[in-house]
């Protein structure tokens, strides 16, 4: 972990509202792995005062980390006036990865949204054509491309709410569909992250199923580093300390060790 | 050049610079440990210490507001046996300061931290929270009081042979009278503020931000509220007093200096930027040599009014 100074090489729109930022972060992109995050500074000043956390959607010629976010608050809206050869400082990369499936487990990627950045980072290390992936979007326009990513030929299952793209639905019910048609012979593993309600339908088929899943998680954040204690999230089981740490215990986690119905 | 004396003495305790990082903003600073020099700072003032462990609020617990931000975290910790046997031993490795930070229910249970950290070697200082403003009976009734905050400090003196430092909470009517009353008790140094009771309001739910409702406020938002205390504090008592409060750069440090404060602690500054401290040690080494200055002690106290 680091945090360094790094030069914005590109900050490119690749849907509505939607951008990848491409930051010259050689040390971060050294250690990084799928799952992992950086923090941000996306203020020049006191207001607003606080990194931002984001997860890595990739690794470029080795030493360029990718960023995708989309415009939903102040800092993302200072973010996409960022021009190339400005530079901000990247603290990373944090917390725990995905932990990579085994030899025969078929894995299933799901994401909602944004929630797709650190799976096109975790789609990108595994062998082609070894899984599915699943991206829902709300409409046509959202549709992050994955060629504008980076990740050319990425076999991407489409949903969106109003039907303009893929299936006119709920990303889990492309798991759900994906999922029926197992037989048994290889297990599936589900990597998933998105927006909370998402990952809680997730979350129940998979605990349903008794499937393996592993969830990567959002959550307000002061430090990234585990010294804040500010992204506290219920764990299932009472336990003499109740709360794990998005920032350190996670993000991603095991579905059976979050309490489910206090998120 | 010469090379600046950043030296300073908060009574018994002596510090290789006015530079502390403030509880609850730095972990057991083992955190910050491979991003930087732990050594350089003038002291780690470690996450306030309970008797049992606490678990801390339930989330969301912190919310950003402008040039600040609000914290609810309960207090959680691994409590003092944990603390004496996980975190302390590798606190004990380093070559500054180290300062916990204590909390508890009641006055006994005060005096039971203090006199677990008595003697034990590796502990610079005790600062007693009587200031938390997030949780029940959370140290601030204790610290808007100031007969309870005389009870508190008197017991763990009693308690402790190492030099103790009371923490004062900035939501009094007049905090002189709760720095008076410490420092009679016994208090060896006073550090102020802790942080200002506040809210965040989601409208488009109407629902408090915070799941406790209310939060502690800290960053640049509170630096002139803590500066002025400090002002007021450092003229009411004679013990020395550490400036805390929304202290990002060497300047705001220096403001802190001139009013009369002894050392300074940054606090919300260490999760923006973790070399934040740092920076201000370095920004006052080079303030010293450029204007000639040879000890930062004589910077300390040199308001003109």
């Amino acid at each position: 972990m680091i945090e360094q100074d790094s030069e914005i090489i590109f900050n490119k729109r690749v849907a509505v509202d939607t951008f990848l930022i491409g930051l010259k972060s050689p040390l971060v992109a050294a250690e990084a792995r799928p799952g992992q995050f950086v923090m941000l500074k996306v203020g020049r000043g006191m207001d607003p005062l606080l990194r931002r956390p984001f997860s890595i959607c990739g690794i470029r010629e080795e030493n360029l980390i990718l960023i995708l976010y989309r415009i939903v608050g102040q800092g993302t809206r200072i973010m996409c006036d960022f021009r190339k050869g400005e530079s901000l400082s990247v603290l990373g990369p944090l917390g725990s990865g995905f932990e990579m499936p085994h030899k025969g487990d078929m894995p299933i990627l799901v994401a909602g949204g944004m929630g797709i950045a650190p799976l096109i980072f975790l789609a990108s290390i595994m062998e082609p054509g070894s899984f599915s992936f699943f991206a829902g979007f709300g409409s046509a326009k959202e549709v992050v491309a994955t060629d504008e990513v980076g990740s050319s030929g990425l076999d991407l299952s489409i949903s969106t709410d109003d039907g303009s793209a893929g299936h006119r639905g709920l990303v889990t019910e492309l798991l759900e569909n994906r999922l029926a048609g197992f037989d048994g012979k290889t297990s599936p593993v589900v990597f998933a992250c998105g927006p909370l309600p998402m990952l809680k339908e997730v979350a129940a088929i998979t605990l349903d199923g008794v499937l393996s899943c592993q969830v990567s998680l959002e959550a307000s954040m002061a430090c990234g580093l585990g010294a804040c204690q500010g992204c506290a999230i219920r764990r299932s089981s009472e336990q003499a300390i109740a709360y794990y740490h998005v920032c350190q215990d996670g993000p991603v986690f095991d579905v059976n060790v979050l309490d489910w119905g206090a998120l | 050049m010469v090379h600046p004396d950043l030296r300073v003495k908060i009574g018994a305790l002596e510090l290789k610079n006015p530079v502390l990082t403030a509880s609850g903003t730095f972990g057991y600073g083992r955190e910050f440990s491979s991003l930087i020099d732990l050594d350089l700072l003038g002291g780690i003032v470690v996450k306030g210490v309970s008797l049992k462990p606490r678990e801390g609020n339930p989330p969301p617990r912190i919310v950003e507001t402008p040039c600040g931000m609000l914290n609810a975290i309960g207090l959680a910790n691994v409590g003092l046996e944990s603390f004496l046997k996980e975190k302390l031993p590798w606190l004990q490795g380093l070559n500054t300061a180290v300062i916990v930070n204590i909390y508890g229910h009641t006055v006994e249970e005060y005096g039971a931290v203090a006199a677990g950290l008595s003697g034990v070697k590796g502990i610079s200082a005790i600062e007693v929270n009587i200031s938390c403003p997030n949780v029940e009976q959370g140290g601030m009734a204790f610290g808007t009081d100031p007969d309870m905050s005389a009870k508190v400090t008197e017991r763990v003196v009693k308690e402790t042979d190492k030099p103790v430092i009371v923490k004062l909470s900035p939501n009094v009517t007049d905090i002189r009278k709760i720095a008076v009353a410490a420092a009679d008790a016994g208090a060896d140094a006073l550090s102020l503020t802790n942080t200002l009771t506040g809210m965040a309001i989601d409208i488009e739910r109407r629902v408090p931000k915070l799941a406790n409702i209310s939060g502690g406020l800290s960053g640049p938002a509170i630096r002139p509220v803590s500066l002025f205390m400090v002002h007021q504090v450092v003229r009411a008592v004679k013990i020395p007093v550490i400036g805390v409060g929304g202290i990002v750069d060497y300047r705001d440090a220096l403001e802190f200096l001139i009013a009369g404060a002894r050392a300074i602690q940054i606090g919300t500054a260490n999760f923006v930027d973790p070399r934040a401290s740092l920076d201000i040690i370095e920004g006052l080494r080079i303030f010293c040599q450029d204007k000639g200055i040879d000890r930062i002690e004589d910077v300390i106290g040199t308001l003109k009014i």
